[in-house]
């Protein structure tokens, strides 16, 4: 039977007929999307008029995200900025370094055993003038359970003395550029790096692989996907063991799983040979709810943690380069690999000198196997110039720009990490569309939220946290970021046959929406209310997830 | 204390051969060898007893893991491994910096770096090292190495060496050098644990024995430990390596590592037998300086 859904507005993302009032639904799929009239003709339906007040549009796409945000909700929130978890719960932002301190001693207070760890995560204090959180702060907290709390960056955590103890880093003498000493020659209780980090993050209750979703994790994502209106959500870098990845099928198979998961492979610990062969079983594996056999490469590190790799004139702040975290062989041999077994890659590159190895390499390995329609995507490719995004453009590539990021760092890259020029040509969306590239635009949640009308707002506007416009030249249009959230992700997901525009035959995937972000200016796309979502045809109202 | 040494250098520079062969010449040493890939690390086929995802075992009692999800995790899991392994060899990704690797070693617990060796293709490394995109991350590896095995050296003339050992001195300034052909390096100048004074003179290889120059030397007075070490570690010597156990005060007993200008001193049991073995080579050996070291370190 057809069920044909009324709605207050209908944004198709179908330049053919753009907006409609009605959408005809069966089986999960989009019989027709137009008026009543028309939709009618199919023949015995039901009309459902329960999202009448309501706007349609496809449902969201986030090309970058991590599910692992599931899980750190299940650890103390100490963001500055307001966040809601899976349950709906918002949580305030925690403004100074004693907000935070409070928010851990509640939690604190209400665990019964004295000893048990005490994690946090999402601390930033960049936004308090870097006044950092000390060993001693947070020893006010506890001394007897470990302690420890995660930075948005993820590259930075800090610790209580008793975390210290336990890893064996309560001492005179460490000599590490990752664990900066107090006047009294301990540890300050800051660790710098996922080399220090790791040791010591498993005493205070972190997972041992910190990318891992377990079942409640990637359940709870769910809910984060409902509540933003998305409804095909990638998990950027997962190892997928065979517990792991059946773990992801049974969960996504659920009734109420309410989104589609594309979680791509991971490289590290892997020679290339081994990487194709297990991302090609594991494409044999995929179902509807679950898209596996994509990878991910990483290249370089981060701008922030100056582990990018940079071209002239490299850091504002005169760091030397960052880290290569694959050699230009293998990368160059994953993608040879890659190409010729039809498997689709990502990359992670930063830095422009990232960048450009990529783009390079892509080219020889296109040299010696052409592929029509690869969409090999470079993720963050942050710092790209015009040309690096011509070059790319032609030969097939995509990209996933990290708006947000310009927002949470857009000073600190503007004072410390690049400078003003290259600051403002940073995540470069107007010059990549210019030049015909594919794009995409992410959260990389958990690093920020999940929430693409937020990342679209992040495109149109390039307002950084201070406040300042970043980079007036390279805002986009409010269409041009809609498209980016839907059509725009999918395309570099190969799923744009399926998902990213209401029109006949694709799955019924709708982002339901109390405002119409195409009416309610660009300046408050952030503020579209999101009422929920439907994925193949199942209604999720956010409101009424279950805790 | 479980000793552990990390061999980097790029992509064919011969590490999987190198540690193969440390394996193959493992006698009765308990390697574990820690690498972050297996792929790239094809252990000899005939060494491999048993293999399950992440551990292969190795005839003799030695393992080989891997460390693809995390290197710290790794070391922290090999550490508690049942009989303890001897020495734990980590092989270095071909982009790692191996002397980022040490301070990461450093902050764990029950583990002390033997040494940083890194190795290098004699017939690509200076190429490499002006390569636009790894040419600073080869000369950052080479920085902190505290021996560079020149590997290949049957592939260049004795000119071509010659420069690239010029060349070598500048780009790793605390390194000693050795040239190897096929990544045969004699297991005593890479781990201290096969250097043994119980054995005296080490009997090196044939083809090391015209070139390298081992001798043993007995101490039995007390000494200066810290003194003697840092002498021992010093350019004018150009020890490749020594080890040895000596007494600061009498029924106190400490040992003594020395690769290239690194050198460290550790309380040892009053059991491990007084002496020092040291390794250099054949051209440049100065016994006579060794022995005034000796004496001048006498309290
Ligand atoms: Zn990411």
């Amino acid at each position: 039977m057809i069920t044909i859904y009324s709605a207050k507005k209908i944004i198709t993302m179908n330049p053919a007929r753009p907006v409609v009032s009605h959408v005809a639904v069966r089986g999960g799929r989009i019989v027709g999307a137009g008026s009543l009239e028309e939709l009618k003709r199919w023949g015995d339906h039901n009309l459902d008029d329960r999202f009448a007040d309501k706007v349609l549009m496809p449902g969201l796409v986030e090309g970058h995200a991590h599910t692992m945000e599931g899980t750190l909700w299940r650890h103390v929130y100490c963001g500055f900025f307001d966040r809601m978890d899976p349950d709906g719960k918002m949580w305030g932002g925690a403004k100074t370094k004693d907000a935070v301190l409070d928010r851990l001693k509640q939690a604190d207070a209400a665990m019964a055993d004295v000893d048990a760890p005490l994690p946090g995560w999402q601390l930033d204090p960049i936004y308090f003038d870097n006044e950092r959180v000390s060993r001693a702060d947070l020893d006010k907290v506890s001394t007897t359970r470990p302690i420890g709390v995660l930075h948005a960056s993820g590259h930075i955590m800090n610790v209580n003395s008793k975390a210290l103890e336990l890893a064996g880093l309560l001492k005179h003498g460490i000599n590490h550029p990752g664990v900066p000493l107090g006047s009294d020659g301990f540890p300050t209780g800051e660790l710098k790096g996922p080399d220090i980090m790791t040791p010591v993050g498993i005493h205070v209750g972190f997972d041992r692989d910190m990318l891992a979703c377990d079942e409640r994790g990637l359940r709870d994502f769910g809910k984060l996907c409902v509540r933003a209106g998305v409804t095909t959500v990638t998990d950027l870098a997962a190892r997928l063991k065979d517990e792991a990845a059946d773990m992801m099928i049974k969960v996504t198979a659920e009734p109420n799983y309410p989104a589609r998961v594309v979680p791509l492979r991971f490289f590290q610990g892997l020679t290339p040979q081994e990487l194709i062969d297990h991302a090609a079983s594991l494409k044999k594996k995929s179902t509807d709810r679950l898209r596996l056999g994509m990878i991910k490469i990483v290249a370089d590190g981060s701008i922030q943690g100056f582990s990018a790799r940079m071209r002239f004139p490299g850091y504002f702040n005169g760091a030397p380069n960052g880290l290569w975290y694959v050699p230009p062989e293998q990368l160059l041999e994953t993608y040879e690999l890659a190409l010729k077994r039809g498997l689709h890659v990502h990359t992670h590159t930063n830095g422009d000198e990232a960048t450009q190895l990529a783009i390079e390499m892509m080219e020889k390995a296109l040299i010696k196997h052409p592929t029509p329609d690869h969409r090999y995507t470079l993720q963050h490719c942050q710092l790209a110039d015009a040309a690096q995004f011509r070059r790319m453009a032609k030969l097939g590539m995509c990209v996933n720009l990290f708006a947000n990021h310009h927002f949470y760092w857009g000073d600190e890259h503007y004072n410390l990490t690049v400078g003003p020029e290259r600051a403002e040509r940073m995540n470069a969306c107007r010059t990549a569309l210019a030049n015909g590239l594919p794009m995409a635009i992410h959260s990389d949640a958990p690093i920020t939220p999940l929430g693409p009308m937020f990342t679209a707002w992040c495109a149109v506007n390039r307002i950084t946290a201070s406040g300042r416009v970043q980079g007036e030249y390279e805002k986009i249009s409010v269409d041009d970021a809609l498209y980016a959230i839907t059509l725009g992700a999918a395309y570099t997901l190969k799923l744009d046959g399926e998902v990213g525009s209401i029109e006949a035959g694709k799955h019924a995937d709708f982002a339901v929406l109390e405002d119409d972000p195409t009416e309610i200016g660009g300046d408050k796309l952030k503020d579209v209310r999101v009422w929920g979502t439907v994925q193949a045809g199942r209604i999720f109202e956010a409101a009424a997830l279950s805790a | 204390m479980l000793p552990i040494t990390i061999i980097g250098g790029y992509l064919g520079a011969g590490k999987t051969t190198v540690v193969n062969h440390l394996l193959r010449n493992a006698d009765g040493v308990r390697l574990a060898i820690l690498v972050n890939e297996f792929g790239s690390l094809p252990i000899d086929a005939d060494l491999i007893e048993a293999q399950d995802e992440d551990i292969i075992s190795i005839a003799g009692g030695c393992v080989c893991c891997s460390y693809g999800n995390d290197l710290t995790l790794a070391l922290m899991d090999l550490a508690k491994l049942d009989p303890a392994p001897d020495h734990v060899v980590l092989e270095a990704s071909g982009v790692a910096l191996p002397g980022a690797i040490a301070a990461s070693v450093s902050l764990l617990q029950g583990y002390t770096l033997d040494g940083i060796i890194v190795l290098t293709d004699v017939e690509t490394v200076m190429e490499q090292a002006s390569d636009v995109y790894i040419g600073d991350t080869i000369e950052r590896q080479l920085i902190d190495a505290d021996l560079v095995v020149l590997n290949k050296t049957d592939l260049i003339s004795d000119d071509e060496l010659q420069g690239v050992s010029k060349w070598m001195r500048d780009k790793a300034p605390r390194a000693e050098t050795i040239c190897s052909r096929h990544g045969a390096v004699a297991p005593a100048i890479l781990l201290q644990s096969f250097l043994s004074q119980d054995r005296g003179d080490l009997m090196l290889p044939a083809h090391d024995a015209d070139v390298l120059k081992s001798q043993a030397f007995t101490i039995e007075e007390a000494v200066d430990v810290e003194k003697l070490a840092e002498g021992l570690a010093s350019r004018d010597l150009g020890l490749l390596r020594a080890k040895g156990f000596v007494d600061p005060i009498v029924g106190v007993r400490c040992a003594i590592q020395v690769v290239g200008r690194r050198w460290s001193v550790e309380d040892a049991s009053p059991d491990a037998p007084l002496g020092l073995v040291t390794i250099g080579r054949q051209s440049t050996f100065d016994e006579t300086a060794i022995l005034s070291l000796i004496s001048e370190s006498a309290l």
